[in-house]
């Protein structure tokens, strides 16, 4: 066994003080900072659930009022969407795929950090909402002209624009970053095709929000010159219109649905193939279909829009869009029902997750589907059909998958195992939460039951469903719960990982659980889409029936050469602070804002002008395993 | 970043495709404000015009200005690269010189506006206006600054060849804030 | 961002491509400046004659086009640099064009009923 003890390994590449996180530039701490702090969020914008919920359980509830209410319904879905979804994919990327192509770190270290503590303070500027005279109440996506000044003049909307463009120059950054990183970064031989299906999407993720969040930045802007300075963009009086917001929020809307779903599709046509001991079926056709769903996402945004009069002509191109890309994601499917078919299936957390996901995933694809044609939408649009669509496409499909992701790459970032009970247990409730949540939203919906309403009359016949539907809410609390107690008993006294606990194919097995700092201590060279299984048992297709010697690592415990790594910074963590006082600013007064402004530009010029390695940088080497 | 680290898969520099990247972002930046002025051109309840109030010689001039000015960004790379320190700095002095008068010129002409009658909140051709040639305008600001930083740095000798690279990025992203402006002088202000 | 190690190593990377690729002498940007200055005089001449007026759109369109196309290609090296990078640039132009002329259509600034294209 040469994989380092978990427990100087797990403190060596995550101690050293606050200082140490405040300025780390190392894409597995940035990762891990992600990871907490959306895994934080999960549970706030859970909370809002489960309120949304108990005022639900019964018609003519008084439990919160309608102002209360909205506030809730917005501040969760743009919650779950941008500070759990998101980040908890960022997560993910920003931990695994300089490991996955063989490079030692990100194309832009301090950019990466920037991107995070961006994302944490735009984060905080949302939330301060809350006590400050009210949490935005206008819907996630702020339909124009509820958000206008006239009819919303207090401060939650404000607070709402202001903290999502915050949050979009952390992801665009992070997109900047991530397409140099996998385009320009990847170990000899590891060619586009023989990426994980984890990178590629990525890599389409990166490109999806690099196009979609310039247009909702823009949407943002219109909305704040409106509500600060007076101008007109949404305002019929003058000859504007709220279908320009609606546009423009769609066209980054839409492709933000891709940029949710995608990378737990990259999670799943990884993880399939691991416990299912053959390899991903169809590869180049799930690759293809990841493009292709990319590419066509920026063509369907207007099926948000069946109901605004666009015209037949409209109606019918987007509803050509929506059905075409169906096709691909369809194709992913049979390629993810093949990949298992026929494999000698290993039953671990990760593989129920995974499968859990793409059953639920069909179930959210049929009614999307639905959606797809516009006079079955006229009647379902802003019903309880529409929720029940996307919570099957976001929870069924998108958290499920990053749970596969989680307990799949816990060993490797924690060194630690998590307990295959507790995460089963977690499963089922979660599985059978949903349904039981979610499914008879769908009725609800078919019965007319609207969308974003704060409580309903007794006698509408929709008592019994949304009872059920509360049930079935704390059903997935409990599990959720069951998982942060497993998060909990493994970091404390979880059994050590391996470097290679699932016999996996890929590069970042390659290696102890977690990495060394310095990730490979030799560049591989990849000859493979498989790499690790090509290393372990040859070119065979089937590794079922070979033995290997448990979790052997194939990189040396030392590099054979001097390794040089960035420097810590602080001013990533400055410039990103200029940021959030930017935008509080906004809010308080110019004076804040140009201070603001005076610490991004500092920040900037002073790591503009900081070397990347300066003396006293992180050195490896084959004399000392870990030299400062 | 050891020996091995210099070897990218495409051979094109980290920084020189991040700006690619970062350019092709930019083209929806910029595509959603000339969408949105090109939609709601002729929908503004009241005056002034486009017709009544820009004004196509000065805007003319500045845009050529504008031009002129990328011409003397590629002959300061050019320079950089030659080592020729001398003409280096002329050349991105001309950089910073020529934006700094496009930029005056716009001052001059929202002034202008402002005072027949055109503001952000007047009507929708002032709204779409300002804040497409105003985001534009921000965009040269932050290259103009970026120039004169790139050229103090020259008087301080530190910019030889091997920092080419730091001149070519800036120099990306300066082409193409001229190249938006090429698309925003056609449509916004010859084709009315 | 400045990264004395990379930075050297990608000039090192710049060089080569510059072997590979070809390279615009100092002339050839001179040409280029002379073709712009000329073509933006031709824009603001068609501005100005009537007889142009009802092709007014297609010309100034395709002289603003070959402007965009002489910056791109020349100032911006890209005819000479690897053809990943037109990729990535033509990626997003390509995108913002289709969505511009979707949105012009969806508000009715061209196509049937407008009073335009």
């Amino acid at each position: 066994m040469t994989s380092a003890a978990p427990a100087a390994g797990v403190h060596s590449l995550y101690g050293g003080g606050i200082a140490s996180w405040l300025t780390t530039v190392d894409h597995k701490r940035v990762g891990v900072l992600y990871g907490v702090t959306a895994l934080f969020y999960f549970v706030v914008g859970g909370i809002e659930a489960l309120i949304i919920r108990l005022q639900l359980a019964a018609p003519e509830s008084t439990l919160v009022g309608a102002d209360t209410f909205n506030q809730l319904f917005t501040m969760h879905g743009t919650t779950m969407v941008f500070l759990v979804l998101m980040p908890l994919a960022a997560a993910m990327f920003n931990y695994l795929v300089p490991l996955m192509i063989g490079a030692r770190d990100v194309a832009f270290p301090r950019l990466n950090a920037f991107s995070y503590w961006t994302f944490l303070f735009g984060s905080i500027l949302l939330n301060v909402s809350f006590f400050t005279g009210g949490a935005p109440d206008a819907g996630w996506f702020g339909y124009a002209n509820l958000t206008s000044e006239q009819y919303n003049p207090g401060m939650g909307i404000d607070f709402w624009l202001l903290s999502l463009q915050i949050m979009g120059i952390a992801s665009i950054a992070a997109g900047v970053n991530f397409t140099v990183t996998i385009l320009n970064m990847r170990a000899p031989g590891m060619s586009l095709m023989r990426m994980p299906l984890f990178v590629w999407m990525t890599l389409v993720v990166q490109v999806l929000i690099l196009l979609a969040f310039p247009v909702i930045t823009v949407g943002l802007v219109f909305l704040m010159f409106d509500r600060f300075f007076g101008t007109h963009f949404y305002i019929p009086a003058a000859g504007g219109t709220p279908i320009l917001w609606q546009h423009l929020f769609w066209i980054f809307g839409h492709p933000e649905v891709y940029i949710l779903i995608l990378p737990s599709f990259g999670i799943v046509s990884d993880v399939l193939p691991t416990f299912a001991r053959k390899p991903l079926f169809g590869r180049p056709f799930v690759i293809f279909s990841g493009l292709a769903i990319g590419f066509l996402g920026f063509g369907v945004w207007s099926h948000h829009m069946f109901t605004t009069g666009m015209g037949p002509i409209a109606d019918t191109a987007f509803a050509l869009g929506t059905f075409l890309i169906a096709i691909p994601t369809g194709v992913k499917i049979f390629n993810w029902i093949g990949t298992i078919w026929g494999g000698h299936v290993v039953f671990r957390t990760p593989l129920y997750f995974a499968v859990g996901m793409v059953s639920m995933f069909i179930i959210g694809g049929l009614s999307g589907i639905m959606h797809a044609s516009p006079p079955v939408d006229w009647q379902q649009h802003d019903s309880y059909f529409v929720v029940a669509h996307l919570h099957y496409v976001f929870f069924g499909g998108t958290v499920m998958g990053l749970f596969a992701g989680i307990y799949y790459w816990w060993p490797k970032v924690t060194g630690r195992m998590l307990s295959e009970r507790l995460g089963k247990a977690h499963f089922w409730l979660t599985m059978i939460g949903m349904n039981v949540t979610f499914f008879p939203m769908h009725f609800l919906g078919m019965d007319g039951m609207p969308r974003r309403i704060y409580t309903y009359a007794a006698g509408m016949g929709w008592d019994q469903w949304n009872l059920v539907a509360t049930i079935g809410a704390f059903v997935i609390a409990l599990g959720m719960l069951l998982f942060y107690v497993n998060a909990v008993r493994s970091l404390r006294s979880g059994p050590p990982a391996p470097a290679d606990p699932w016999d996996a194919a890929t590069l970042e097995w390659s290696m102890s659980s977690p990495p060394p700092e310095y990730n490979f201590a030799v560049v591989p060279e990849v000859h493979s889409a498989r790499p690790l299984w090509l290393y372990k048992y040859g070119p065979t297709r089937d590794t079922s029936t070979h033995t290997r010697e448990e979790g052997t690592p194939s990189q040396p415990d030392a590099p054979p050469a001097r390794i040089d790594l960035p420097s810590p910074s602080w001013w990533p963590l400055l410039a990103a602070a200029g940021m959030g006082v930017m935008g509080s600013g906004a809010l308080i007064g110019l004076p804040v804002v140009l201070l603001g402004a005076g610490l991004l530009v500092t920040g900037v010029f002073l790591w503009a002008f900081q070397p990347l390695e300066r003396p006293g940088h992180p050195v490896f080497g084959p004399a000392s395993s870990e030299g400062r | 970043m050891s020996a091995d680290a210099h070897r990218t898969s495409f051979g094109v520099g980290h920084r020189k495709m991040a700006m690619w990247v970062f350019i092709a972002s930019e083209c929806m930046f910029f595509g959603s404000l000339i969408a949105t002025y090109l939609a709601y051109e002729g929908r503004s309840q009241v005056g002034p015009t486009p017709q009544e109030i820009l004004n196509i010689p000065l805007t003319s001039v500045s845009t050529f200005v504008l031009l002129m000015s990328s011409l003397s960004m590629v002959l300061a790379l050019d320079a950089v690269q030659r080592d020729e320190r001398g003409r280096a700095k002329i050349w991105t002095a001309g950089v910073v010189v020529l934006g700094g008068l496009f930029l005056a010129g716009q001052v001059y002409e929202f002034n202008h506006f402002h005072h027949q009658g055109l503001t952000l909140q007047t009507n929708l051709f002032g709204a779409t206006f300002y804040v497409l040639t105003g985001f534009h305008g921000a965009h040269v600001t932050v290259g103009v600054i970026w120039m004169s930083t790139l050229l103090v740095l020259m008087f301080a000798g530190r910019r030889g060849p091997e920092r080419a690279l730091d001149v070519e990025v800036a120099g990306l992203y300066w082409h193409f804030v001229d190249v938006v402006w090429i698309v925003i002088f056609t449509l916004v202000y010859l084709i009315q | 961002m400045t990264e004395p190690l990379s930075s050297v190593e990608e000039t090192q990377v710049e060089h080569g491509e510059h072997a590979d690729g070809g390279h615009a002498s100092r002339g050839t940007y001179w040409l280029v400046a002379v073709i712009l200055a000329i073509i933006t005089l031709l824009e603001v001449a068609v501005f100005y004659v009537p007889a142009i007026r009802p092709v007014i759109v297609p010309t100034l369109l395709s002289l603003s086009a070959i402007k965009f196309a002489l910056v791109v290609l020349f100032f911006m090296h890209l005819k000479y640099d690897k053809p990943v990078l037109t990729g990535v640039f033509l990626g997003g132009l390509v995108v913002a064009t289709l969505i511009v002329l979707a949105l012009m259509l969806l508000f009715g600034a061209i196509g049937p009923g407008s009073h335009n294209v």
